[in-house]
């Protein structure tokens, strides 16, 4: 598994994401970029969704990638990442790459591309099989069309088409569960990280690359416009997601669930709304009972979670085991 | 449902026979055997892929299927591979078209040579299956080529041409060969093939010049361009459908040396000394030049001008093949409602200044038929024809 070491090294070797972008100070994706990046040995082609990275790291005629990039539209990537990886098995089978050996094609896509307008796109490429790694950096909005909410936008969060007002509290829905969307897929790889755990989310690059077909890895990526919280407090909010259990770190491999790191100690959910402006109207005290909606709905999806890795956990205990 | 057997013509048999223009076009894939195929099933243009499929299983050609979740995805994963550097094609009609159109632009702009084998048919609604150019003309100012195929032979013809059309350095456009729908996808007719090295050796070896797996020298591919940068973008890739002219006349050329069939954008048929003629698209044109012989026979000076490139329209060569001719009918198998219909906006700007008298027809939509007696009334009324006129429909009950 990589440590920082290596992947500082990796980083110096070849700056794969460079600096020069125009994403917001704080902004929690390109965090995540550089660790997936710097988590892969082989070389790498990215395929990249319409969303903040995109437009923020290649305003013509300037690039931040060096490594080959494509970006087709905004729900397509991974149909359009389906084609290179496809491209690229056809091109090794006849002895016709530019560049012969093998290669990791990732796809970064945001929330938006992913849940909502790209869930087509995505679930065909999983069921194809194609061998590419899909990373949804998940900032939980539309931001870059200006913070719009998404089926990712958690329950009660304002935005600026769930605005918070006289008679709302926000979004009215709950998150739809895209892990378990992919998990259905039977791909071999899929997994919740964020950007607060670096080694955490590093091993699961590591991992997810290292499988025989499609990965799949949702990474918390903050937004420090969208959440209205300080830029410099981005890592601590994301770290806060995982401590409360809102966020909880899990890789589901060939099936099997298994929590990759529990929180110490799980904080209320409040440690993290708090912070963040986008929940302020929920401490209004007309707001309370929304509010109080929220800890049992986590309480309830993190025990969920726990059943379903313990359950997993003595299934292939029970495998191991010879027979009587 | 019984299950339908394809009868495959075994690989080695060149020459003339019995194929519908489908099956011609999937031949002609065969040959050209592209890197990667995306496709995703429509009615008419079904046929085509699945005898793609079975030269496939059958080891008869080695392009790796995409069988897509929808056509949006189909011609995405074309971009894709054909950027990364691997020749690719699609198959499309109608709603298929209609569900791409958002791709096909896009891919224009990245100069992806995807080539395309579009079956045309009716967008909806009401959906329809059958014939009519309002899917194509959908894509009319997507920046992608449109070639239109009158037969079968012409549709093979133009899909070998295709790639080289596609892939020269100074176009790099997505190509549509446009085949009519069941006209022509399902109807069996006399094609001569190609023998299969020939078809190879015609189109030679894919080439982008900055292909996305050359990991040694990454490039970026589809980036946001602002008011600064778009429009300069823009233009080049309207040069690039402009250079197509003359890429045309290198290919064609070259490919009249193997076939012995030379193909220009327009075919003028019996226009020399004609006073009257009809300009169309497509399979109508075989119908129209029946009508034009039979009333030749009886010394009327009339002929047809047939588009074979809409996408680039060749403007001027079209207006020269018309100089002499004192009246025209256009043909259009589309609608555009609460303007003119496509083709004769087009041929409207082509022969602007001309001292032509211009009628307007649309016919067949939704795969309506279009008879010898509407051709015959068409030149009948091209006789008294005198400046423009309103609209006028073949075919439709009153
Ligand atoms: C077909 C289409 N619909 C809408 C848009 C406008 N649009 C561009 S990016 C975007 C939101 C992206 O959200 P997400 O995927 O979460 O990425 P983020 O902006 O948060 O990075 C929208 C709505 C578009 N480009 N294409
Ligand atoms: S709006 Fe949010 S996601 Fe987009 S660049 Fe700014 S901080 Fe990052
Ligand atoms: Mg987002």
């Amino acid at each position: 598994m990589p440590s920082l070491k290596t992947m500082a090294r990796r980083e110096r070797r070849q700056s794969r994401f460079q600096g020069g972008h125009s994403l917001c100070r704080g902004c929690g994706v390109p965090i995540a970029v550089r660790a997936v990046l710097n988590s892969i040995e082989t070389p790498v082609v990215v395929v990249n969704a319409t969303g903040c990275l995109e437009v923020a790291t290649t305003r013509y005629p300037a690039t931040a990638w060096n490594v080959p990039w494509l970006h087709v539209a905004f729900e397509n990537a991974a149909a359009a990442a389906s084609g290179v990886e496809t491209a690229y098995r056809a091109l090794r089978r006849r002895g016709a790459l530019p560049v012969d050996g093998p290669m990791t094609f990732v796809v970064f896509a945001g929330d938006g591309g992913t849940y909502d307008i790209g869930l087509q796109a995505l679930s065909g490429a999983l069921e194809r099989g194609h061998r590419l790694l899909y990373v949804c950096y998940d900032n939980e909005a539309y931001m870059n069309t200006g913070i719009q909410r998404s089926s990712a936008t958690p329950f009660g969060a304002s935005t600026s088409t769930s605005p918070a007002g006289l008679e709302s509290f926000g979004k009215l829905e709950r998150r739809k569960d895209i892990t378990a969307i992919v998990v259905a897929h039977h791909i071999p790889y899929v997994a919740q990280a964020s950007i607060s755990h670096w080694q955490d989310l590093s091993d699961k690059v590591a991992r997810a690359t290292s499988m025989d077909g499609p990965a799949f890895i949702n990474v918390l990526t903050t937004c420090q416009l969208g959440w209205g919280h300080e830029p410099r407090l981005a890592i601590r909010i994301a770290r806060l997601a995982v401590e409360t259990c809102f966020w909880p770190l899990y890789e589901v491999v060939h099936g099997r669930y298994r929590l990759t790191e529990g929180p110490l100690r799980k904080l209320p959910i409040e440690a993290w709304l708090r912070p963040q402006a986008r929940f302020s109207h929920l401490f209004a005290p007309e707001n309370r009972r929304w509010l109080a909606e929220i800890q049992p709905q986590v309480d309830r999806e993190w025990e969920d979670l726990l059943a379903r890795c313990a359950l997993d956990a003595s299934a292939s205990d029970a495998a191991r085991e010879p027979p009587p | 449902m019984a299950h339908r057997t394809l009868e495959l013509p075994p690989a080695e048999a060149v020459g003339t026979r019995s194929l519908t223009g489908s099956e011609a076009v999937a031949h002609a894939i065969r040959q050209i055997d592209p890197d990667v195929m995306a496709v995703y099933p429509i009615t008419p243009q079904t046929p085509i892929i699945e005898m793609v499929a079975r030269f496939v299983a059958d080891g008869r050609a080695t392009t790796q299927i995409i069988n897509a979740e929808s056509e949006h995805s189909a011609m995405s994963a074309a971009v894709g591979a054909a950027l990364a550097g691997a020749r690719s094609m699609t198959a499309t009609s109608s709603q298929g078209l209609a569900l791409m159109i958002e791709v096909v632009y896009i891919a224009a702009s990245m100069r992806a040579p995807i080539v395309m084998a579009v079956a045309n048919r009716a967008l909806s609604g009401p959906i329809n299956i059958h014939c009519d150019h309002s899917d194509s003309m959908l894509a009319r100012d997507s920046g992608a080529v449109q070639i239109f195929a009158e037969n079968a032979q012409e549709a093979y013809d133009f899909m070998v041409m295709a790639p080289r059309l596609a892939e020269h350095p100074d176009v790099l456009l997505p190509v549509m060969i446009c085949q009519d729908g069941f006209t022509i996808s399902h109807s069996a007719e006399p094609v001569s093939l190609l023998a299969d090295d020939a078809v190879r050796s015609f189109v030679g070896e894919y080439r982008v010049p900055y292909p996305l797996l050359d990991v040694g020298r990454p490039t970026t591919h589809g980036p946001f361009a602002m008011p600064d940068y778009y429009f300069e973008l823009k233009r080049r890739q309207g040069d690039a459908m402009d250079a197509l002219a003359h890429v045309w006349c290198d290919v064609a050329g070259d490919f009249a040396g193997v076939s012995g069939r030379p193909y220009g954008l327009h075919e003028a048929y019996r226009l020399d000394d004609a006073d009257r003629a009809i300009v169309v698209l497509g399979s109508t044109a075989g119908t129209v030049k029946d009508v034009v012989d039979e009333l030749r026979c009886s010394g009327e000076r009339v002929g047809l001008l047939k588009i074979t490139g809409f996408r680039p329209f060749p403007e001027r060569s079209i207006a020269a093949g018309l100089s002499g001719v004192r009246s025209v009918a256009v043909l259009d198998r589309a609608l555009s409602p609460g303007g003119p219909a496509p083709l004769l906006a087009m041929m409207a700007a082509a022969l602007y200044g001309m001292p032509v008298a211009l009628r307007s027809y649309v016919y067949g939509l939704g795969g309506r038929d279009l008879g010898l007696d509407h051709i015959r009334r068409v030149f009948t009324e091209l006789k008294v024809a005198r400046g423009r006129s309103a609209v006028r429909y073949l075919g439709l009950r009153d």
